[in-house]
């Protein structure tokens, strides 16, 4: 098994490979529906704020994470500081982290591809590579299959909603909506999960109250800290209960049986 | 959106700035994806409070986006502002529903776009 691996990290194309990108097409198939409708609207928002497909292909292709994608057009387009967009990406992105945790063992041993599986994690990616059995010789090369299959339909995605964006006659005035619309959706989705509606409630309130103290082109930054503060003080008093059997737990939550068509998938 | 329409209009993208930004987005987000495999050879050495906030932040991460997303509704006229909640609570109803993305995703922003035309 471990001298199939290392011929496969070599390139030396193996009988099985084909069977494991087989497989990882079919378990793909969730993330390629969602991926390719939302990283189009992507597409089709840079568009409309006048990012051409090759701005939407470079973003993709390096930071690679949908919910913040979106937000990082309105702060292209608003010309936010680099300040800004640092801190959001960091927490917005933070929960990454966290699936990063659960296939810390597995990506080691994958050699030279441990970097694009790092780069690849997503929200999607992670649900799916945790429903792979990994008892299999070829458990490596289908979790590899999924991310470079999944990052495929997000970038084509974005691409073909540039050009489309381009190609439709009358004005996409109005499709930033989309983003709103995914947002909301990911938030009932996380409400509906949560056994604790604090977090939420301490958001809006939060973000809310910054809007009215700092205005509209400054309130973000402060908000993400005052939340996060608040959050922090908050699990500082709470015993550490589950903190030592809970491991992954924190992934779990957000991501785990989630390959269906919901909106957690959408949100990366 | 003024700033945008501006840059849509062919003011001029400036490119440093962006491909700054877009760059300094990636190297965060590389950075938080590959925090495990720097600091931790296993998640049982993560810190507790740490692991808690991890369950915690997303919610209310997305809850201050939300707000980020509409908050032109403060300062926009009237109806402006109102279709917008109108597009949100078709979204939330529609999901609440069916919850099916594609569908909520399309009927909100299709509903927007032509409420922001017509009225």
């Amino acid at each position: 098994m471990d001298n199939n691996r290392r011929y496969i990290a070599k390139g030396m194309v193996k009988k099985d490979t084909k069977n494991a990108f087989n497989k990882a097409f079919v378990k793909s198939l969730p993330i390629m529906c969602s991926y390719l409708f939302v990283s189009m609207a992507y597409g089709m928002m840079m568009e409309e704020s006048g990012f051409h497909w090759y701005y939407s292909l470079f973003a993709s292709l390096t930071i690679y994470t949908g919910a913040f994608q979106f937000v990082l057009i309105t702060f292209l387009s608003s010309t936010a500081s680099i300040a800004t967009i640092a801190v959001t990406s960091l927490l917005m992105n933070s929960r990454q982290t966290f699936y990063s945790l659960k296939f810390v063992k597995d990506f080691k041993r994958m050699g030279r591809r441990k970097l694009y599986m790092i780069h690849t994690m997503t929200d999607e990616t992670y649900a799916v590579n945790c429903t792979l059995d990994e008892n299999e010789p070829e458990h490596d090369d289908e979790m590899f299959f999924v991310a470079l299959l999944s990052r495929c339909y997000w970038m084509a995605g974005a691409v073909a909603g540039g050009v489309i964006g381009q190609l439709i006659p009358f004005s996409l005035d109005g499709i930033d909506f989309c983003m709103t619309a995914l947002f909301v959706i990911i938030f009932i989705d996380q409400w509906e999960k949560a056994d604790n509606h604090i977090p939420a409630v301490t958001g809006i309130a939060a973000a809310i109250l910054c809007l009215y103290v700092f205005g509209t082109t400054a309130f973000m930054l402060p908000s993400l800290i005052l939340v996060s503060g608040i959050l922090v003080c908050l699990n500082m008093r709470r015993p550490a209960r589950e903190a030592a059997d809970d491991n992954a737990g924190a992934v779990d939550n957000i991501a785990a049986d989630n390959t269906g068509n919901t909106g957690r998938e959408t949100q990366r | 959106m003024i700033t945008g329409t501006q840059l849509a209009s062919g003011a001029g993208i400036n490119i440093w700035y962006v491909l700054a930004a877009i760059l300094i987005s990636a190297v965060i987000t590389f950075a938080l994806r590959a925090l495990p495999f720097i600091l931790f050879k296993d998640n049982r050495m993560l810190p507790g409070w740490l692991q808690r906030l991890g369950k915690l932040l997303p919610s209310a991460i997305m809850a201050v986006l939300i707000v980020y997303c509409v908050k032109d509704i403060r300062d926009a006229m009237l109806p402006a502002g109102l279709l917008e909640l109108i597009a949100v609570v078709i979204v939330a109803a529609s999901y609440k529903w069916k919850h099916n993305t594609f569908l909520s995703i399309l009927l909100g922003t299709a509903a927007y776009m032509v409420m922001i035309r017509i009225v």
